[in-house]
């Protein structure tokens, strides 16, 4: 049951990477792709309806975590406090920077707010990945299953670390090359004429990058954390994220050189989840360890919610996802095809 | 008080009471849309629909206020009360995480074809989506009052080794009576904020002499709606939840009346200040054996007082908690007054004229606010010490890992945050409401 839930938690938090993903990384390149006023608008107008939605998977993951593993849920939030605290006035910033620009056509009000959603963008993929890193890393956890963490301290890894160091530094930049990838593609499949060529060739810029990252990061995480590996030992199967991984930057770079711009977004996406997988795989059942003492690591199985209510649990998460994947296509089936700029919104 | 504890309290409290300021009227102003747009659908008048038009762009703003300051409540069951939520997360991990599952994704995916699809749907569709939307937004605040009616009536729980609660059964937890009176009562508040909110933007209309036909429409709708559930805020809502209040927690019913002393025959005090030091009323002005009879339909009933349970049980501030009930209950009935009155004149053909009236509507704006923010902080205020009552107390809730300092830096920044956004909410509904509901009222919207 446990396991279970561990992987529900798993799928969340990746329908959330790869959804809302894509919208900061169209928040992320949203300056520098968009020209003119009418480009910006089309990238609003391509996430506009659905960015809302996107971002609900977090809040989802949020609750469910909340509600299977509470210990987990109460430790990380109360130790990453700073951090996440950050992130909420980032959320909020973003919110309001796209919901409120279209309100007024004054050209300061609109650039006011077009700085906004982009620097909230950057610094939200940033935390992001920090926060993975961190996950990986470990955290200074004490007997009692709680730890307080600074926000940086001298920048190495070890029992001394900040929620920064150079390890959660790298990690943070991998998730804003990989998302400014994966938002582009998404402008890419949404538009066309100069803004569609001009975020295909960010992702193609980006793309060097996003191996090069991807294999530094690879290697700095076994050095750091090295019981990563411990899984892939035992179980070979694991092998194939990896095979994944790679496999996935190989289609994009093929679909963006060939100009097909929904197999290579689908390809980002594919890599996306492999990298979460990949980590999730190579944690479990650990959800976080302790840096401290492996004792004091937090695992599925001293975080879990009782057992009666997991259970009851199950009945109405699989309900409540059925539902929110009918909205989900009917909305994405509503908003499909390129954007065009008549009509009402954004 | 632990400065700590202290910080963490003024922290929910503060970003709380700023985030329901905008929910309050989002779930008002729900229904009353779908009421617009059915009044459009049934007489095929454009006026109907560019009212609800006009509606739909203010709920646009107020719904994003609520869904940026909403984002940080969630989170903050975990950074400022992890202690609590260690303890309390095997039960209300349930709701909480039902509200996300079933409520925000509901709102989520509908609000955008809602407030941009009206060009890409049918009529009917259309009116689907607002309904879609009402929907979400009433489940959302059902959730959440499902997990508040827990922490005042824990039921459903059984305790676990490891000291936390764990659910014992799904069923007791979403129908605690508890949970359906505070459900009821809560919501029949924010149609009052919803309906005096179009009747007073209809009424200043009227009075300016400007859109005077969707003026017309907003008082009509505001009064009728503003009518009914001012009256069912006090009957059956407002008094099955103070019964429910007089059963499972008779300390805070005497604090919120501030009867130091039990008696027979208990007085319902309208005006005084509580004088907590001498135990007494000051300059009070009471109503004799009231209280008796409201709590147990008997003049000479026995009511316990405040002496009767041991000090550290009472709620910390009997005064605040005095005078929150007391606002509450006063404003309740000051909106049966305005909205009968209204009613009636609107009966009689003569309302549109009366600009007595119309100034009366106009100036309610911003009191069934107060009444619901007042409302929430006696039920909050009144389950102290206990967060959850009974089981947890306050003290042991938050956590202990954040310092003063920490919490301290993360509630300036929500102050200067929310001081922004309340701002700039106040500019753009200006705006829109001086642009009227004639037109395109945003070049892009």
């Amino acid at each position: 049951m446990e396991t279970l839930w561990f992987m529900i938690v798993a799928v969340m938090v990746a329908a959330y990477v790869v959804l809302d993903g894509f919208d900061l990384g169209a928040g992320a390149i949203y300056l520098g792709a968009g020209k003119t006023s009418e480009e910006r608008r089309k990238i609003l107008r391509a996430i506009g309806p659905v960015w809302d939605g996107n971002e609900v998977w977090l809040l989802a993951a949020g609750g469910t975590l909340y509600f299977a593993f509470p210990l987990l849920y109460a430790s990380s939030f109360s130790g990453f406090y700073l951090p996440l605290m950050m992130v909420l006035w980032l959320l909020m910033l973003r919110g309001i920077g796209i919901e409120l620009r279209a309100h007024m056509e004054n050209p300061v009000w609109v650039g006011f707010f077009d700085l906004i959603f982009c620097v909230s963008s950057v610094l939200l993929a940033i935390f992001f990945g920090a926060a993975l890193g961190n996950v990986v890393r470990g955290v200074p956890l004490r007997a009692d299953g709680y730890f307080f963490e600074p926000l940086w301290t001298n920048f190495r890894v070890g029992e001394n670390a900040g929620i920064l160091d150079w390890y959660t530094v790298l990690t943070g930049v991998i998730a804003l090359v990989t998302l400014t990838a994966h938002g582009s593609l998404y402008v890419a499949v949404k538009t066309d004429g100069e803004l569609n060529g001009r975020t295909r060739s960010i992702a193609l810029w980006a793309w060097p990058l996003q191996l090069l990252l991807t294999i530094v990061g690879l290697v700095a995480t076994t050095y750091v954390q090295p019981a990563v590996l411990d899984n892939y030992k035992r179980h070979a199967i694991g092998y194939l994220i990896p095979v994944v991984v790679f496999g996935s930057l190989g289609v994009m770079i093929f679909a963006i050189r060939k100009g097909l711009d929904k197999i290579a977004f689908v390809g980002s996406a594919f890599y996306i989840v492999g990298m979460l997988v990949g980590a999730a795989f190579a944690l479990y059942p650990v959800v976080l360890p302790a840096s401290t003492d492996p004792a004091y690591s937090l695992t599925i199985y001293n975080t879990a919610a009782g057992h009666h209510g997991l259970t009851v649990g199950l009945t109405w998460w699989i309900l409540g996802m059925v539902l929110a994947l009918g909205y989900f296509v009917l909305l994405y089936r509503m908003f499909r095809g390129k954007v065009r700029l008549e009509g009402g919104g954004y | 008080m632990d400065s700590a504890l202290l910080v963490h309290r003024i922290h929910f409290a503060f970003t709380v009471t700023f985030h329901y300021l905008f929910p309050q009227l989002t779930m008002g102003l729900a229904p009353l849309i779908v009421v617009l747009k059915t009044l459009g659908l049934r007489h095929n008048d454009e006026t109907y629909n560019e009212a609800a038009r006009f509606w739909a762009r203010i709920f646009g703003i107020n719904f994003v206020m609520g869904v940026v300051t909403g984002i940080p409540m969630e989170f903050q069951f975990g950074t400022n009360w992890s202690h609590f939520s260690r303890f309390a997360g095997g039960v209300i991990g349930q709701s909480l995480a039902m509200e996300g599952m079933f409520a925000f994704f509901l709102e989520s995916a509908f609000l955008g074809l809602f407030l941009y699809g009206e060009k890409r749907l049918s009529p009917r569709a259309h009116w689907w989506s607002a309904v879609a939307v009402f929907l979400g937004s009433w489940l959302s605040g059902f959730f959440i009052i499902v997990t508040d009616a827990w922490m005042q009536h824990p039921v459903g729980y059984t305790k676990a080794l490891d000291g936390s609660v764990q659910l014992s059964s799904f069923w007791e937890l979403v129908l605690n009576p508890w949970a359906w009176w505070q459900y009821a009562h809560n919501m029949s508040g924010a149609v009052i904020t919803g309906a005096i909110v179009m009747a007073s933007v209809g009424a200043f209309y009227l009075l300016w002499g400007k859109f005077e036909a969707h003026g017309r429409i907003f008082v009509r709708v505001g009064v009728v709606a503003g009518l009914i559930f001012s009256v069912l805020q006090l009957f059956p809502t407002g008094d099955g939840q103070g019964r429910l209040i007089a059963q499972n927690q008779p300390v805070t019913l005497a604090a919120m009346e501030a009867l130091f002393v039990s008696q027979t025959g208990a007085p319902l005090v309208i005006l005084g200040q509580p004088n907590v030091e001498e135990r007494k009323i000051d300059n009070p002005l009471e109503v004799p054996d009231a209280l008796s009879f409201l709590t147990y339909r008997a003049w000479k009933a026995d009511v316990q007082g405040l002496d009767a349970f041991p000090e550290d049980a009472w709620p910390e501030n009997v005064a605040l908690l005095y005078y929150c009930y007391h606002i509450m209950v006063g404003l309740g009935t000051i909106f049966i007054a305005i909205m009968v009155v209204a009613a009636l004149l609107l009966w009689r053909g003569k309302l549109f004229s009366a600009r007595w009236m119309l100034w009366i509507l106009l100036l309610a704006l911003p009191f069934p606010y107060i009444a619901n923010t007042a409302g929430w902080m006696t039920a909050e205020l009144g389950r102290q010490p206990w967060l959850v009552y009974g089981l947890m107390r306050t003290a042991d809730g938050f956590s202990k890992m954040v310092s003063a300092g920490n919490a301290m830096f993360t509630l300036l920044g929500f102050l200067g945050m929310y001081t922004v956004l309340g701002i700039l909410f106040l500019f753009l509904v200006r705006r829109e409401i001086e642009q009227g509901p004639v037109g395109e009222a945003s070049p892009q919207h």
